[in-house]
C-alpha cells in the first residue's frame, strides 16, 4: 500500500492526471506497473454462435449467471440484450423494445440471477427476472418533451447529483445484502448506493482528481466484504471504497480502468479467494500507436498487489479491441465484451504456468 | 380578507388537535396486486400514463414504451413512436394491441373509457386526444400533432454589424411550420392543444379537455362530435386560473373538477366554466377519478417529489373536498406508488392505479368498511 501511494506524485508530476479533468473521455495512459508476470491465455475461437440474421453490434456488456448462461448487452441497430447458453449458443433475446433500452453500457447478474441492464442512453437501470420480466427500474428516461431542447447529443458533465436520476450512468454492482451500487457516470461523477428496494441511501463524488472525486467512474464491482471497486477511468486509477462509500485506497498503476471485475460472482455460493481484474483497454478512438502500450488485463489481489497480466490490443483472436466489460465469476475463465470488433470472447487463463515479465521480454 | 383572518384565529383557538386532524387523514386499509399485467415475451409495458377498464372489465393501458424518435434529413422533424395502447382481460392477461403505428402515439399522458366503452388516449407529445371505438377503430381525433419540433433552441443572433447580409430575421427557428410567432404545437383558441392531459364528459356527451401542461392553462369544451363550444382559464393563481391543468372529473350534476397541479388545489366549475369553489389538502394532484354510485368519491393521487420515491399517497375525498382518508406511500414495492398518473375507479373498492416510474398497474383493494 505504501509503495502504491508513492506512485501518485509521479503520475501527477507527468501532468497526466491534471489534463484528464479537461477531457470528456479518458485519454490513454501507460500502466506504470513494472515487471508484471504474463499469464498465458487462450481464446476459444468463435465461441458465441448466432443464428442467421442475428448479429451483435458493439458488445458493451457481458455477464454470466449461476448456471453459466451468458448475457451480452450490445448496440446493434437498436440496443439489444441476448442470452447465450454456457456453450455459447444463442438462446433468446430479452427486453426488446422496452422503454429503458436505447444505448447499452453494461449488464450485471445479481445473486438471484436477475439481469440488470445499464443503459446510458435512457439514464436507467432495468432489472429483469431470469424469465425476462421487468422487476424494477431505477432512474428515469428523460421526458421526451423536455429533451427536445437538448437534441442532439447528450451534453457534458453537469454534476446534478440527484437521488433518483442518473447522468449517463455506467455500471452496477451488488453487495451480499442486496444493496445496489451504481457508477454514475459521464454527466455525474459519483457512486450511488441504493437499498435492495431501490431506495436511495447515499452518494459520493464529483468531478475531480482528489480521493472520492472521479473523472468518469466507468465500471464498478464489489467483493464479498462489501468493499466497492470503482474504475475511475479518466484518473487512471481504481478507487476502493468501503461499504458506506468511505475512501479506502487507490490503485493507480494499471492504466485506465475501463472495466473492473471481482471474481466469485455476485453471491458467496462458492466462497473462495477473490481476485480483481482490471482492463487497461485500448481506446476506441485512440491513435493506432495507443495499441502498443494498452489492451492488457491485470489480475490483482484485492489489496492491489498485481499478480499478472494478459492480452494485447488488437482484433485477432485472443487480442482485445477495447474491452468494455468483463465477467470473471470463474477467475480462470474471463468473458470479454469488446467494442471495436463487435464481439465477445471467452478467455481461458493458465495461471499455473505463469511466465515472468523477463521471459516475455526476451521473446 | 377580514373573514379569512377570523377563520385563522378561530382555527388557532380550537387548538392543535384540530389542525393535526386536518393534516393527517386516516390511513385506509388496503391490499394490492402489484404486478397485475401479464404480457407476452418481448412485449413491454413502460411508464403507465393511463389505465382504464370498460364495462366488461377489459383493461386498457396507454404506456410510454419503445422509442420516441425523430428522423434526420427530414424537412419536418417530428416525433415517431414512443407510446403504445394495449388491451388486457380482467385478470391482466394480454389480449391485443390497438393503434399500431398511428401518427399521434408519442408521449402518453392519459387514458379514459367513456360510458359507451370507447377508449380515449391523451398524448402530450402529439398534443392530441384520440377516441377509439370498442372495435378499436379511430372514431374521433381532437387536436393536431405539430408538424415540426424545434430540436434546438434558436441560436443567439449575431450582432447586426457583424452579420453578413444584414441582420438575421426574427421569428421562429428554421423549419418552424406555419404557426409563426407561436411555439410549434401551441394551442390556438379553439381546437388545438398544448400538452393536453385529460378528457372527461358530461351527461350530454360534451367533451372537456384538460389543456394542459403547456402554456394554454385552460379547459376546452367540445360537443360530442368534436365541435368547439367554449373554453376557460388562464395562467395564474386566482380563481379560474391554473398552473398546469393535469386532470378532470365531472359529477352527475355536471360540475367540473379540475386538478390544478402547480397551485396544488382542485377547482370546481359549472359546465359553462363559472367558478364555484376550490379545495386543497390533497397535495400535488397528478390524477383524479370520480367514482359512481349513490355516494361518489374523488380519488386523488398526490406526488410531492418528481420521482415518486419520497412523498406520495392517494386521497379519498368527498365531493365537497373533505378528505375521508388516504392510502399508500412512495416507493417501488407493492402498496407503494411511483408517480400514480392514472386511476380507474369504476369499482370504488377495487382501483386500478397506473404508475409512471414503476412501469406497472397495481390493483388496489380497499378493505370493506374502510372509510
Amino acid at each position: 500500500m505504501k509503495r502504491l501511494l508513492t506512485l501518485v506524485p509521479i503520475v501527477a508530476a507527468l501532468g497526466v492526471a491534471a489534463s484528464f479533468t479537461l477531457l470528456p473521455v479518458a485519454a490513454q495512459t501507460r500502466a506504470t506497473a513494472t515487471n508484471v508476470p504474463v499469464i498465458p491465455h487462450e481464446a476459444v475461437p468463435n465461441f458465441f454462435k448466432n443464428p442467421p440474421g442475428i448479429y451483435t453490434g458493439e458488445n458493451m456488456g457481458i455477464s454470466t449467471d449461476s448456471k453459466g448462461n451468458i448475457y451480452i448487452y450490445h448496440r446493434a441497430n437498436e440496443t439489444r440484450l441476448f442470452q447465450y447458453s454456457p456453450l455459447g449458443q444463442f438462446v433468446r433475446e430479452i427486453g426488446r423494445g422496452n422503454y429503458g433500452f436505447a444505448f447499452a453500457h453494461s449488464v450485471r447478474v445479481d445473486a438471484q440471477d436477475n439481469i440488470w441492464a445499464v443503459d446510458e442512453g435512457t439514464d436507467m437501470l432495468v432489472k429483469f427476472s431470469p424469465q425476462g420480466k421487468v422487476l424494477m427500474t431505477i432512474g428515469r428516461r428523460e421526458d421526451p418533451i423536455q429533451s427536445i431542447g437538448n437534441m442532439p447529443g447528450g451534453g457534458g458533465y453537469h454534476g446534478r447529483n440527484e437521488k433518483y436520476r442518473f447522468g449517463r450512468e455506467t455500471d452496477v454492482a451488488f453487495d451480499q445484502q442486496g444493496n445496489i451500487f451504481v457508477s454514475d457516470g459521464y454527466n455525474d461523477a459519483r457512486v450511488v448506493k441504493f437499498d435492495k428496494n431501490g431506495r436511495f441511501l447515499k452518494a459520493v463524488g464529483k468531478r475531480g482528481t482528489a480521493n472520492l472525486e472521479f473523472n468518469t467512474p466507468h465500471s464498478i464491482a464489489t467483493d464479498f466484504q462489501g468493499n466497492v471497486y470503482v474504475g475511475d477511468r479518466g484518473n487512471a486509477r481504481v478507487q476502493v471504497l468501503d461499504n458506506d462509500l468511505n475512501w479506502k485506497a487507490n490503485y493507480p498503476n494499471v492504466g485506465n480502468p475501463w472495466a473492473v471485475c471481482v471474481s466469485g460472482g455476485p453471491g458467496p455460493k462458492n466462497p473462495g479467494k477473490q481476485y480483481l481484474f482490471v482492463s487497461n483497454s485500448w481506446q476506441d478512438s485512440a491513435p493506432a500507436d495507443g495499441a502498443a502500450f494498452t489492451g492488457e488485463v491485470y489480475k490483482m489481489e484485492l489489496d492491489g498487489t498485481i499478480i499478472g497480466k494478459f492480452g494485447t490490443a488488437g482484433k485477432a483472436v485472443g487480442e482485445f479491441a477495447t474491452i468494455h466489460q468483463m465477467d470473471c465469476r470463474d477467475p480462470n475463465v474471463i468473458f470479454t465484451a469488446e467494442i471495436n470488433d463487435w464481439r465477445s470472447q471467452k478467455i481461458v487463463l493458465k495461471p499455473q504456468a505463469v511466465a515472468t515479465a523477463q521471459q516475455e521480454n526476451q521473446r | 380578507m377580514t373573514r379569512t383572518v377570523k377563520t385563522v384565529l378561530a382555527a388557532l383557538a380550537v387548538g392543535s388537535a384540530t389542525l393535526g386532524a386536518q393534516t393527517a387523514p386516516a390511513d385506509l386499509a388496503f391490499d394490492s396486486v402489484a404486478s397485475l399485467l401479464k404480457t407476452p415475451e418481448n412485449v413491454f409495458v413502460g411508464e403507465v400514463a393511463g389505465v382504464g377498464a370498460n364495462s366488461k372489465g377489459q383493461i386498457y393501458v396507454y404506456t410510454r414504451t419503445g422509442h420516441p424518435y425523430a428522423t434526420l434529413g427530414d424537412n419536418r422533424t417530428f416525433y415517431h413512436g414512443g407510446s403504445r395502447l394495449f388491451q388486457f382481460d380482467p385478470t391482466g392477461l394480454f389480449v391485443r394491441e390497438l393503434g399500431q403505428d398511428v401518427y399521434g402515439f408519442n408521449a402518453a399522458i392519459g387514458l379514459r373509457i367513456d360510458p359507451q366503452d370507447n377508449v380515449w388516449t391523451i398524448d402530450e407529445g402529439a398534443s392530441q386526444v384520440v377516441k377509439f371505438d370498442a372495435q378499436g377503430r379511430v372514431a374521433l381525433v381532437l387536436g393536431r400533432k405539430p408538424e415540426n419540433i424545434a430540436v434546438r433552441p434558436p441560436a443567439p443572433r449575431p450582432p447586426a454589424a457583424a452579420a453578413p447580409g444584414g441582420a438575421a430575421p426574427a421569428g421562429p427557428p428554421p423549419g418552424g411550420g406555419a404557426n409563426s410567432g407561436r411555439r410549434p404545437g401551441e394551442g390556438t383558441p379553439g381546437s388545438t392543444f398544448s400538452r393536453p392531459t385529460d378528457v372527461a364528459w358530461d351527461g350530454a356527451g360534451n367533451i372537456y379537455i384538460a389543456d394542459g401542461l403547456g402554456n394554454n392553462n385552460r379547459v376546452a369544451k367540445f360537443d360530442k362530435d368534436g365541435r368547439f363550444i367554449a373554453q376557460w382559464g388562464a395562467t395564474g393563481t386566482g380563481p379560474g386560473e391554473f398552473r398546469g391543468v393535469k386532470a378532470l372529473a365531472i359529477d352527475a350534476a355536471g360540475n367540473v373538477y379540475v386538478a390544478d397541479l402547480g397551485n396544488k388545489r382542485i377547482q370546481v366549475f359549472d359546465g359553462d366554466g363559472k367558478f364555484k369553489s376550490e379545495f386543497g389538502n390533497v397535495g400535488t394532484p397528478l390524477t383524479m377519478c370520480l367514482s359512481r354510485g349513490a355516494t361518489p368519491h374523488l380519488f386523488i393521487a398526490h406526488a410531492g417529489d418528481r420521482d415518486g420515491m419520497d412523498d406520495a399517497t392517494i386521497y379519498k375525498v368527498k365531493l365537497d373536498g373533505t378528505v375521508v382518508g388516504k392510502f399508500g406511500s412512495a416507493g417501488k414495492q407493492a402498496k407503494e406508488f411511483g408517480l400514480a398518473n392514472s386511476i380507474d375507479c369504476r369499482n370504488e373498492n377495487e382501483l386500478l392505479v397506473g404508475e409512471m416510474t414503476n412501469w406497472r398497474v397495481q390493483k388496489v383493494s380497499l378493505k370493506a368498511g374502510a372509510r
